[in-house]
């Protein structure tokens, strides 16, 4: 298990291989599919997101007097954002991208180019990572986007991930497809064309 | 007519329970297979860390009454009720109390408008949520859910035999590769180690339907038919030496379960339809009395 604090450098996520389990205590941002479309035709925000992570996530988020509570934040499915992913990387040098399902070439290669890695959360555990939130320390975007699809900027302590794509061109994902079509192959025999 | 009311805010209330149980704990036998599976990954691996994460979210949820997964996905009702009962009404009251468990956080707002965009905000619009009714010549309710999220629905699968891409005949061993090339298919996606929903045979509706039916089986019984007993468990045995893992993040636990059902079908069709469930398999139910008060658990 290893341990780090955001926002990261590009030293530290270059240090980063497929398949390292690892707890990230600092800054996390939130943005799915409308952030993304948004940034990719050129939606300007109000904070800078150089060196930051963002974490692919709708959250449940309450107001408590004037304070806002997360109650439930598992990660969203990544490959939707697939079309916009790079483009964003590269243009606001994101550190790591953190969602579920795993995400395609063009964004493999844009970890690669420009030192950024994906980080699988386990789906569906949306109590375990509302838990690990320790405060929400700003919100953007919110009325233009409602509350699930808005940027909100939380402060974690050991959120936990796994490394499945990083910055030397490898992905879990595409490993464990290649073994796993290797061993039904063998299960069924050589498929027919 | 003030029984009669009296009657519908009981139902109503009844189904907004069965909705926050289900939504908020995992059955038991699922909650058993999860921990016993655990148990085969290897400490200190990927697979290990998502099933312990796994664990501590059943718990979690359990102890706050929050959902356990923010997609609360598709609402699947199948209701057994006294035949002589007005069916219009049950629907109606179901369909209030799925309103009052949107509005109390037990279920997320989750019905879309697929030419607009819009989100109903009730979880209530065209399909949804989904009603199984069947009357039945007894005085009580049997009222069971299941609640099922987008990511695994959407990498279930449908297969017309013969499909030469899997290599795969009209026969129990053309089933099998379908079903493991599903299970490929899915990697990861569908948020594992999940459970299979399979019909062999029917229309591509009726197919789809029947492998949802699946799920309402409990994680350890046994099919009645031998032949597909004997299937289910040779594709669990299988799938779990592919290498997928929870999460996809590899390892030996790919699949939980999975049950198989067969229908008649045309002689021209042969249809093979697979549904994946996710670990956060969420299936209740329980008995009503004749006035709609919860008599028992039923998972």
């Amino acid at each position: 298990m290893l341990k780090l604090t955001a926002p990261f450098t590009e030293d530290k996520v270059r240090k980063l291989r497929v398949g390292d389990m690892v707890e990230i205590t600092g800054k996390l941002f939130t943005g799915r599919d409308a952030v993304h479309k948004y940034l990719h035709e050129g939606g300007t925000i109000p904070i800078s997101l150089q060196d930051q992570i963002i974490y692919h996530c709708g959250p449940v988020v309450v107001k408590k007097g004037s304070k806002w509570k997360i109650t439930a934040a598992g990660p969203t499915t990544s490959s939707r954002e697939e079309p916009y992913q790079a483009d964003i990387i590269k243009k606001f040098g994101l550190r790591a991208v953190i969602g579920k399902g795993g995400m395609g070439e063009k964004t493999r290669k844009a970890c690669q180019e420009y030192g950024c890695v994906y980080l699988h959360a386990v789906g569906g555990a949306a109590q375990v990572l509302a838990e690990v939130i320790e405060s929400v320390d700003g919100v953007y975007m919110l009325e233009k986007f409602g509350s699930p699809e808005a940027i909100w900027e939380l402060s974690v302590k050991d959120f936990p991930v796994v490394v499945t794509i990083d910055a030397h061109g490898q992905s879990l994902h595409s490993q464990i497809q290649e073994e796993s079509q290797k061993n039904l192959a063998s299960l069924v025999g050589v498929k027919k064309g | 007519m003030a029984t009669k009311k009296g009657f519908e805010v009981k139902l109503r209330e009844s189904l907004v329970e069965i909705v926050r149980k289900t939504s908020t704990e995992l059955p038991q036998d699922v909650v058993k297979a999860l921990r016993e599976n655990s148990k085969n990954e290897e400490e200190q691996s990927r697979g290990r860390y998502a099933m312990d994460i796994i664990q501590k979210n059943i718990q979690l949820a359990e102890v706050k009454s929050q959902p356990l997964c923010q997609d609360t996905g598709s609402i699947l009702f199948f209701i057994h009720y006294p035949s002589g009962l007005d069916q219009t009404v049950i629907e109606k009251t179901a369909v209030s109390a799925v309103k009052e468990a949107t509005k109390k956080g037990f279920l997320r707002q989750n019905s879309v408008d697929s030419l607009t965009g819009k989100n109903s905000g009730n979880n209530v619009g065209p399909g949804t949520p989904t009603f199984h009714f069947h009357p039945w010549n007894k005085e009580t309710f049997d009222v069971r859910l299941i609640l099922k999220g987008g990511g695994c629905e959407n990498v279930g699968a449908q297969y017309s035999l013969p499909d030469a891409r899997v290599g795969a005949g009209r026969d129990i061993e053309g089933v099998r590769k379908c079903v493991l090339d599903a299970v490929v298919q899915a990697q990861g996606k569908g948020c594992g180690p999940g459970i299979l929903g399979v019909t062999i045979g029917g229309d591509r509706a009726t197919g789809y339907l029947a492998s949802k039916e699946q799920f309402l089986r409990r994680m350890e019984d046994k099919n009645k038919d031998p032949r597909l007993a004997d299937l289910e468990k040779q594709i669990v045995q299988e799938a779990n030496t592919l290498g997928i893992g929870p999460m996809g993040f590899g390892g030996k636990t790919t699949l939980l379960g999975c049950k198989i059902t067969a229908l008649n079908r045309l002689p021209a069709s042969f249809f093979v339809s697979v549904s994946y469930m996710c670990w956060a398999y969420r299936r209740q139910g329980a008995v009503l009395s004749s006035k709609a008060e919860i008599k028992k658990w039923i998972y």
